[in-house]
């Protein structure tokens, strides 16, 4: 995107050209989550339900350290928590920070019919305008991550902001400014994807895990927020990351070539009676009773 | 009321009128008309882009996505009303294919070479048969998709699925809905007043509907 108000035109006291003139950064943003360095503490939950305004709700024990089952639509930021066994018989105790993926390529957006009810801004953030929201839930159809959530007292769809609001004013995301191992990480989306490809090369180096790597699927796009994992050769074990998440292919098809076909079908159709009657009129009927 | 026999009329019909539907058959029509052009709009406004202006005539994007699952509701109480009168009526007869092999005569008003029908010609009883089964269709895809909060995660993979054959559906109706809706205002002048008063002169029944006139009057040709 243009990045123009940010470069600098001119500095005081300075002969010759100015420093970094003609060097541009991205502006896009990006939150980082390192999954080898979460402690699952649960900082970003609350942090994401103080700002959001929502009181904390019920949990549900389910022989885990996870709150609840899955997000809701007044509960955006859940650690997922993962005892997975591994081949050798030792277990991994793999925690990953679950909410919206902010999709470059996003789904729900192309699935919405709502006009302005899902909003991308250049920023990359995908944010939802409960005001123009319907509640059909054509955005649960179109996400491949499970994450709009509906609330049946309202009959709006709700999910993680990125914090808009903050990250407009200059702020990163409470879940960021919670945490207090540094797993969470929040930037340019290219010096995120640089912090993490350090990561996991320190992880190669120094650790055994030889499958870290980071997830950024491509089958959408890339997404705002990364993931360094342990495992990247096997994302599902974190709780069900997808490992190649895409929008469904019905729903493409539904928004492209049905739609069109559709459309030109319908416009067609009415020309179509139009000539027939123009060429052939209307029927008669025998008058004369035999 | 196989064949249509005997309908008792509700408004005078003259004396070279006969009844072709009964009032029952007549509301049970116009409540379904009434309900499929309601469901049209507003799934069209939900289907496009192109058309989401239609929300805003019909209350606002909310107001027809509340709306839209109970319309279907009626719709499909009147349709169901509709087979229960209809389905012997519409069900294939040997006359059916004679008329098909000639449909183009039909489509380009050389009607004298037709073979006589029934009650419903066979492209009557094509098109109700598009509708009744594609109804069933857009009924059961449609009740997933009024409460797609009630499908589990693991299951989220049919509901492109669904919306798709969904929208689908709805055009292949559409298709059928628009032929049907042209030939009763344009092609065949009579049969809106058979809709509407229930009655046909003899001379419209013996050119549209032969074998059903001269089973309703016991009159030969």
């Amino acid at each position: 995107m243009s990045n123009g108000p940010l470069e600098i035109k001119a500095i005081s006291g300075h002969s010759g050209p100015v420093p970094g003139q003609g060097v541009s950064r991205d502006y896009d943003v990006c939150k980082l989550v390192d999954t080898t360095t979460c402690i699952g503490c649960k900082a970003c939950e609350v942090a994401c339900l103080e700002w959001n305004g929502y009181e904390f709700r019920e949990t549900t024990f389910d022989n885990t350290y996870q709150t609840m089952p899955d997000t809701a639509w007044n509960f955006w930021n859940l650690i997922r928590f993962n005892e997975h066994e591994n081949e050798d018989g030792t277990l991994s105790w793999l925690m990953r920070k679950d909410q919206c993926m902010h999709c470059e390529d996003p789904g729900c957006l192309a699935a919405c019919p709502a006009e302005g009810a899902i909003v991308q801004y250049q920023n990359g953030i995908v944010d939802f305008n409960q005001a123009n929201c319907i509640g059909c839930q054509y955005c649960v159809t179109g996400c491949p991550f499970n994450i709009p959530k509906f609330n049946n007292a309202t009959k709006k769809v709700y999910k993680c902001t990125l914090c808009s609001d903050r990250v407009g004013a200059g702020l990163e995301p409470a879940c960021i400014k919670a945490c207090p191992t540094g797993c969470l990480h929040f930037g340019s989306k290219e010096d995120m994807k640089a912090l993490a490809t350090k990561r996991v090369d320190q992880l190669h180096a120094n650790t055994s895990y030889k499958d870290a790597g980071v997830y950024d699927p491509e089958g959408v796009g890339g997404t705002h927020v990364i993931y360094v994992l342990h495992d990247a050769k096997n994302p599902e074990k974190y709780g069900g990351l997808p490992a190649d998440p895409r929008v469904p292919l019905m729903v493409r098809l539904w928004k492209g070539p049905l739609k069109w076909l559709g459309g030109m079908g319908m416009i067609f159709g009415v020309l179509g009676v139009f000539m027939h009657r123009v060429k052939y009129g209307p029927k008669h009927v025998e008058e004369k009773r035999p | 009321m196989s064949g249509g026999a005997v309908v008792r009329p509700s408004v005078a019909v003259p004396d070279d009128h006969v009844v072709r539907y009964s009032f029952q058959e007549r509301v049970g029509h116009w409540i379904n008309g009434i309900a499929y052009t309601y469901l049209l709009a507003t799934g069209l406004a939900l289907f496009t882009p192109h058309m989401y202006w239609l929300a805003a005539v019909l209350g606002g994007g909310p107001t027809i996505r509340f709306w839209h699952p109970w319309m279907g509701v009626l719709y499909m109480i009147t349709i169901f009303w509709m087979h229960s009168t209809w389905k012997s009526d519409m069900a294939a007869t040997a006359e059916d294919r004679a008329w098909k092999e000639r449909m183009k005569d039909y489509v380009e008003n050389r009607d004298e070479k037709m073979p006589p029908q029934h009650r419903f010609n066979a492209g009557q009883k094509q098109f109700w048969w598009v509708m009744f089964y594609g109804s069933l269709v857009l009924l059961l895809t449609g009740i997933v998709m009024w409460f797609p909060e009630e499908v589990p995660p693991g299951l989220h993979w049919v509901l492109p699925i669904i919306v798709f054959i969904h929208s689908a559906t709805a055009l292949l109706t559409i298709a059928g809905f628009l032929i049907h809706v042209y030939m009763s205002i344009f092609v065949t002048p009579g049969s809106m007043k058979g809709m509407l008063d229930g009655h046909v002169s003899g001379a419209w029944a013996r050119t549209h509907h032969r074998l059903w006139y001269e089973k309703i009057t016991g009159r030969r040709k």
